[in-house]
């Protein structure tokens, strides 16, 4: 298992090749790419920062909880920091299993979790020559005591 | 004793910066950091209760500090 916030372009045939085992009848690649639009706005691009060391920490309890729950260890997620363009890979997870449904389960539980608590932010650019830090449905805003 | 705060995004962009050392008094939690956040220019802007990390570990407000601690200041994240 191997989480990375990396500053280049990710690699998606590599993640693949990371998770290969023959013991693996199913792997899922997820590839989160940047939309031309969002809340209806045209966007030209999205800087993305994060706090690395505990961005990476937290990527990679993710990936631990998954592998409880699902049952595989081969995963590997990697995130992408910096300005990225239309169609940029900001996001890749690469999970393999015996069986289609645990790797398809696994998959959906690494980004979800990674979208809900693991530190990252986007400032989305737009096409009328705004920027705006975003605020996504379902992230943590703070502890609830 | 010396505690620093680390911001990032739009809070970073409120303080206009992105990390501050703070002196704080012995035995001083997350919440008194904060207190002391909002007290700088630009500070008021920072919500009451942010989301804050300890050491790289999510952290609530009444976690109490000691000296080289890294507190983090955590705005709503957006990964993915």
């Amino acid at each position: 298992m191997r989480a990375a916030i990396v500053r280049g372009a990710i690699d998606v045939a590599a993640l693949l090749a990371e998770v290969a085992s023959a013991s693996h009848g199913a792997t899922v690649l997820f590839v989160g790419t940047v939309r031309d639009v969002n809340d209806d706005r045209a966007v030209t691009g999205i800087d993305y920062t994060a706090y690395v060391p505990m961005a990476e920490r937290e990527m990679q309890r993710i990936l631990r909880e998954a592998a409880e729950r699902f049952d595989t260890d081969a995963a590997v997620i990697e995130h992408r920091i910096g300005h990225l363009e239309l169609g940029d890979a900001s996001v890749a997870i690469a999970v393999a299993h015996a069986r289609r449904a645990q790797a398809y389960a696994a998959s959906r539980y690494v980004l979800e979790a990674l979208k809900q608590r693991v530190p990252i932010w986007k400032r989305e650019a737009y096409a009328d020559g705004t920027r705006e830090w975003v605020t996504q449905q379902g992230a943590m805003i703070a502890h609830q005591d | 004793m010396t505690v620093t705060a680390l911001l990032f995004a739009s809070y970073a962009d409120v303080l206009g910066r992105e990390a501050v050392e703070m002196t704080l008094p012995a035995g001083a939690t997350a919440a008194d950091a904060l207190t002391w956040l909002r007290a700088l220019p630009g500070g008021d802007a920072l919500p009451p209760a942010p989301l804050l990390a300890v050491n790289l570990e999510y952290a609530r407000v009444g976690t109490v500090l000691h000296s080289g601690d890294e507190l983090a200041v955590i705005p709503p994240v957006a990964g993915g």
